[in-house]
């Protein structure tokens, strides 16, 4: 079956919006031969800086044919239907429609409409400008004189030609017949700018990759990545260094080179007194160069690693010189800034806080500053830091936000705080706080341990969820701009990663009372907390813990210490997993479904304490004794938080329960028996909630 | 093209040399050589023969340098590479021909840069001017890791759509003479290719100019005067667009240009008071929104104008 293969030839594509418009092609256009009827083998797109290129293969040479009937008016209807029918079914007569009949409709038309498929070729030409006119770049722009008229061709940047044929292995394609805007489809693509400019003729994908790399250019994103970083490893291990890899850079740096050449370049030595994320920021963000590292000290080596895109005749002498200038012009800056960073000191900073607003309801950083203190300090003998070291640490956590370092290079907020903390003599807690603050930022970021930070960081984040929260700024569906669940997330890691016991609902209160100017509704405290639980659950779920038990412990009464729910439902599911357990559960649930029935049936509930006078047998008798014995262990253990100790409280109560369904029967003909029975099973209902809502809990 | 040239003249030797190179290049492809427009700007972008002439249907290819002025980049002369004065040199040929980047690289050629040798590249960079109500799409051009021009698809200018859309080059002259120089301080730069007593360095003719007008621009500059100059400038630009409003129907335009100049005017002033840090942040928006109104009501004039394709 025959192959397509399509090029669009530009001018320079941006190289972060690359992969993503490879992909949007190839989903494009697959999709439309799908609709076609034109099922495909397989399908490739491909993307350099100056093509965006798609293979498919195995598509049919015609669509498939169509038959369809349709149904009309009975015979003798009013002339406007009749009209009707013959417009939509495209018949010229109704000599070109059938007779059928029907025992109760009667006489009717029918249509017989047959669809011949068309050849695969021109339903492609129709697709493909199309698909070209609508294609979701990020940005897109007109260009030359055409851009003078309305509904000119826009594209990424200038497009200039595009290659479309078609056609089997065995045979010349043809190519597919469109124009776009005075660009007419065809066979012909151009190498490399610089290194093989002319244009040249291709048949089908196989030669054009072929020709292609002839001409110095790798097609294949992958491979020039690939490339890229085979040559950087071997040029950095050749000088006794490692390359530091950097994922984000390489898939850049691919995407601005169509033909990848390796080259090392070096930098004084006396720039590697400015920390080495300061040297690494300036080299990749500004220039795109990779850094090395000496493997034995795993410090930055005075070298870089930069990707040209072309064989110099000189080997890359030039190139690599001009990009050492440059280098060594931004590291001058950078050694600047950081310089003159030393000369202030952070806390001098601090007033400037008081211009900048945080948002616009929440006040001004210097605000949120003063209150991230005084919560860092209430949580500080919590988390058993030292209040004054906590204090400062919160103080001046922020304040590397207004140094030129980080105004320069964003990412590196926070680490140029410790920097700098380290510098003015601060103690190494309250520096490393500085950094640490802002941790975990994500599911895989290290948790801060040292009690001075992780004070800092819950206050951090709990006053950006209490504050959103009082405003009404919560996340939902996939719209979290604060990334308030984040934060959360942080949370519940800081405080079940360090064993952290904290009762957040009076936190919430306490930090709640401390906004200024701001009238949260009643609930806001409470509505959070859910929040957490709900965080908490998808934790424990990508954990393989089960959400249901989750939602059994957290539905009680006062469960506010994340710490203790965690260890809670920890224990009860040890429980479950034995016998004990699972009978237990199934005992509780029976008499849970008993008594919603019988509840309803008398419009009632059954609870207050049974009669033990109307006992009527044995079993009853010893499961009251065993309920109440099971429920005061249960409590004490509770108390104790000794949580295995009240499941296994719990645990023998099973043999009672048991006993009880086996030989008694709940609804006696005696109201008086019955009712008693069912204050009895209200009593084990009961009893399980000093551990947890069984009925929470799924089979 | 640089053989025949004797060496004082050569773009390698020379900063007038470049300059005179990339003139003769553009003059060669059919541009107007235009001088430097006679009011301070932040930018060879400002200049009527690019901002105006880059609305309306009308074909327009212009080349010239023209001096830029960043108050708050001065460095009293104390840094290699940061001047509060600096040149641009501008091409704008409206409507972009479908080969601008071949004819960019081809001046290049001409001050000596061989693509052969050099790693020269388009990387993304998009433009937009939020004063001169402007965007583009574009690159920065890159040569060696260092970027040596701009390079932008105008879309849209003083609020007006491009139709048709130009391209314009700026070439950041210092940056590029650096280069081509191998020198690393810009005072450094010889300005005249000569040699011993006769040689004339960058430094010799801006040094001081860097250092007074830093002072100036940081220190002295009267705020209370630039203040009043902002206001009038807006004033001015208002009513000169009012009253050239032919008949006072708003088809005709005739007095586009002097309303622009006080629109330059007004940016610039709101520059200086920057760079004095005489405008709070939330002042700043206020303030880029006015001149915007005012470039964008000089587009409008422009296009009721006769260059403007009325």
């Amino acid at each position: 079956m025959p192959d397509l293969l399509l090029e669009l030839f530009s001018e320079e594509i941006p190289a972060r919006m690359q992969a993503k418009a490879a992909d949007d092609l190839r989903r494009m256009v697959t999709d439309r031969l799908v609709a076609e009827g034109l099922v495909y083998d397989g399908a490739k797109a491909f993307v350099t800086p100056r093509r965006l290129t798609l293979t498919v293969h195995g598509i049919p040479g015609r669509q498939p044919d169509l038959k369809d009937e349709r149904k009309g008016p009975r015979v003798g209807a009013p002339d406007a239907a009749i009209q009707g029918f013959l417009k939509g079914a495209g018949l010229s007569s109704l000599d070109e429609a059938r007779i059928e009949k029907d025992p109760k409709k009667g006489e009717f038309y029918v249509a017989l409409i047959e669809k011949p498929g068309r050849p695969a070729i021109e339903v492609i030409a129709e697709i493909l400008p199309v698909i070209i006119r609508t294609f979701p770049w990020p940005k897109q722009m007109r260009w030359g004189d055409r851009s003078a008229k309305p509904g000119a061709l826009t594209w990424v940047r200038p497009l200039h030609s595009i290659i479309a044929t078609f056609g089997l292995e065995t045979e010349e394609p043809d190519v597919v017949a469109f124009s776009l805007d005075g660009i007419e489809a065809g066979q012909t693509t151009r190498g490399h700018r610089f290194m093989a400019p002319e244009a040249f003729s291709v048949r089908r994908f196989e030669d054009y990759e072929a020709k292609l790399l002839e001409a110095k250019v790798v097609l294949d994103p992958l491979r020039r990545a690939d490339t890229i970083v085979t040559d950087a490893q071997q040029l950095a291990f050749a000088q006794g260094f490692e390359l530091v890899e950097d994922q984000g850079l390489l898939d850049e740096v691919s995407g601005l080179v169509e033909w990848p050449v390796v080259l090392m370049g070096s930098f004084d030595p006396a720039f590697l007194s400015i920390p080495g994320e300061v040297i690494r920021a300036t080299i990749r963000n500004n220039q795109k160069c990779f850094v090395v590292r000496d493997p034995n000290t795993g410090k930055l080596a005075p070298k870089f690693i930069l990707v040209a895109n072309i064989e110099a005749t000189d080997g890359g002498k030039v190139i690599a010189a001009g990009n050492e200038r440059v280098i060594r012009a931004r590291l001058s800056d950078a050694k600047f800034f950081y310089e003159t960073d030393l000369k202030t000191k952070l806390e001098a900073r601090l007033p400037k806080f008081d211009q900048i607003v945080f948002h616009e309801k929440l006040g001004t950083q210097g605000q949120r500053i003063a209150r991230i203190e005084r919560l860092a300090v209430e949580l500080a003998p919590k988390v058993g830091a030292d209040v004054e070291k906590v204090k400062r640490a919160a103080k001046l956590a922020k304040a590397d936000l207004l140094t030129e370092v980080v105004g320069e290079f964003p990412e590196l907020q926070g680490l140029m705080g410790k920097y700098y903390a380290l510098a003015q003599g601060e103690d190494a807690s309250v520096a490393a706080a500085c950094e640490d603050h802002y941790k975990p930022q994500g599911p895989s970021d290290r948790v801060p341990t040292d009690p001075v930070a992780v004070a800092v960081a819950l206050a951090d984040k709990i006053d950006t969820l209490v504050g959103f929260w009082a405003i009404d700024e919560k996340p939902t569906g996939s719209k979290d701009p604060y990334a308030l669940r984040r934060a959360a997330l942080g949370v519940i890691r800081l405080l079940l990663e360090n064993k952290i016991r904290l009762p957040l609902a009076a936190i919430f209160a306490s930090h709640l009372a401390a906004l200024p100017a701001v009238k949260a509704a009643d609930g806001t405290a409470n509505d959070l907390l859910l929040f957490f639980v709900d965080r908490l659950k998808v934790q424990l779920r990508e954990q393989g813990a089960r959400h249901d038990l989750v939602d059994s412990v957290f539905s009680l009464e006062g469960q506010d210490d994340l710490l203790m729910g965690v260890a809670r439902v920890e224990a009860l599911g040890k429980f479950l997993d034995t016998d004990d357990g699972k009978n237990l559960l199934a005992g509780t649930k029976r008499a849970a479904n008993i008594l919603r029935i019988e509840e309803k049936k008398d419009g009632r509930a059954f609870d207050g304490a049974p009669d033990p006078a109307l006992y009527a047998v044995g079993e009853e008798k010893a499961l009251a004794t065993a309920v109440d014995r099971a429920r005061a262990e249960a409590a004490t253990a509770v108390k104790a938080e000794d949580f295995a100790g009240a499941m296994a409280a719990m645990a023998r109560l099973r043999g009672a329960v048991d006993a009880f369904f086996d030989k008694v029967k709940v609804n006696d003909d005696d109201p008086r028996i019955r009712e008693n029975r069912l204050k009895l099973l209200n009593e084990i209902r009961a009893a399980t909630r000093t551990v947890a809502d069984f009925s929470k809990i799924q089979d | 093209m640089t053989e025949s040239l004797p060496d004082h003249m050569r773009p390698e030797r020379s900063f007038q040399g470049l300059i005179l190179t990339l003139q003769r290049y553009w003059a060669d492809y059919g541009c107007v050589i235009l001088q430097p427009y006679d009011m301070e700007v932040g930018a060879g972008t400002f200049h009527p023969a690019t901002t105006l002439r880059a609305l309306g249907p009308k074909r327009w290819n212009a080349a010239f340098v023209q001096p830029s002025r960043r108050p708050k980049d001065g460095r009293y002369g104390e840094n290699p590479n940061r001047l509060q004065h600096y040149y641009q040199f501008q091409v704008i040929l409206k409507p972009s021909p479908p080969d601008i980047q071949e004819l960019y690289l081809k001046s290049l050629a001409a001050i000596g840069v061989d693509s052969a040798l050099h790693d020269i590249r388009f990387v993304e960079d998009d433009w937009e001017s939020p004063t001169l109500g402007a965007w583009g799409l574009g690159w920065e051009c890159w040569c060696d890791g260092m970027e040596v021009s701009q390079f932008t698809y105008f879309q849209q200018v003083a609020g007006v759509e491009c139709a048709p859309v130009a391209g314009e080059l700026t070439y950041g002259l210092e940056r590029l003479a650096m280069y081509v120089q191998g020198v690393d301080r810009v005072y450094d730069l010889n300005f005249n290719g000569r040699d011993g007593a006769d040689k004339v360095t960058y430094g010799d003719v801006f040094l001081q100019a860097e250092q007074e007008y830093s002072r100036h621009n940081f220190e002295h500059s009267d705020t209370a005067m630039l203040f009043e100059q902002f206001k009038m400038a807006e004033s001015a630009c208002q009513k000169y667009l009012t009253a050239g409003w032919q008949d006072g129907k708003r088809e005709r335009h005739l007095m586009a240009l002097p309303a622009y100049d006080q629109c330059i005017k007004a940016s610039h002033v709101f520059n200086l008071l920057d760079a004095r840090g005489m405008i709070s942040v939330t002042e700043r928006q206020s303030y880029i929104l006015r001149v915007r109104e005012l470039a964008k009501a000089c587009g409008e004039a422009w296009v009721a104008t006769e260059a403007g394709g009325a």
